[in-house]
């Protein structure tokens, strides 16, 4: 009998059938921020490479209102990803026990979280020195 | 039993990830918000002379070449999971894809800070 015909459930949309699942997709989607980023960088840093004129082509495209709209929407993607990153990490690192118990969860993001704030002040007062 | 090649990728995919989430904010606000905008910095900040002097240092040089770098990988690996989550099976093509990519832009991005000089 080749005409069976089995019933096989379909996987579109898995990931809108349950919170959990949503959550996830919204962390992994950043993913393609970070790399739309990280590849504008680079042209830069090829434009940078081929002399003022063309490094300065580059830096003048950053100046639209397009490119204004872009780096807001990559701003919020970046900060959620901040978030993301830290409040998985109860779940992927090595659990650590501190005084014979177990760091908690909410410690472990916090300190995290903690740490970017401290870390991208860094960033900008090490900038705002630099020039 | 074959040596697997997934912690190679897991740790680009995590050190990216970390550098990301702890100083990538800042750098999408200096990059793309306040310098070309005008905004809290210096308008000369990102000038060519700063850029070209920083990126003939060789603080300048690992700096740019670890976020570029590490920031693909990163995205790469996601990427690559995220197909599979959307019913994409073919599973040689996207590793080529995703990481082929983020491989060339590594390449690219040491070999233009390498002809910059110090």
């Amino acid at each position: 009998m080749n005409n069976r015909r089995p019933y096989v459930r379909s996987m579109d949309g898995w990931w809108k059938r349950d919170p959990y699942f949503i959550r996830y997709m919204a962390r992994e989607v950043t993913a393609v921020f970070v790399a739309a980023y990280a590849v504008l960088l680079l042209v830069g840093l090829v434009r940078l490479g081929q002399g003022k004129e063309a490094y300065e082509a580059w830096l003048q495209a950053l100046t639209s209102p397009l490119s204004m709209v872009f780096h807001l929407v990559v701003l919020a993607v970046f900060c959620y990803h901040t978030w993301s990153w830290f409040n998985i990490m109860p779940k992927t690192m090595p659990i650590i026990f501190v005084g014979g118990k177990r760091l908690q969860p909410g410690t472990i993001t916090g300190t995290g979280l903690a740490a970017s704030v401290i870390a991208c002040l860094a960033v900008l007062f090490i900038v705002r020195g630099m020039s | 039993m074959k040596r697997s090649n997934e912690p190679i990728f897991w740790s680009l995919f995590g050190a990216g990830g970390m550098l990301a989430a702890l100083i990538g904010p800042a750098l999408v606000f200096i990059t793309g918000i306040a310098v070309p905008f005008g905004l809290i910095f210096k308008p000369d900040t990102m000038s060519y002379a700063h850029m070209l002097a920083f990126s003939q240092s060789w603080a300048g040089k690992i700096f740019l070449l670890a976020v570029i770098a590490l920031f693909l990988w990163h995205a790469a690996h996601r990427i690559h999971i995220l197909l599979h989550d959307f019913g994409v099976h073919a599973v040689t093509a996207v590793r080529i894809l995703c990481y082929g990519g983020a491989f060339a832009g590594t390449v690219i991005a040491a070999y233009t800070l390498l002809a910059l000089g110090s």
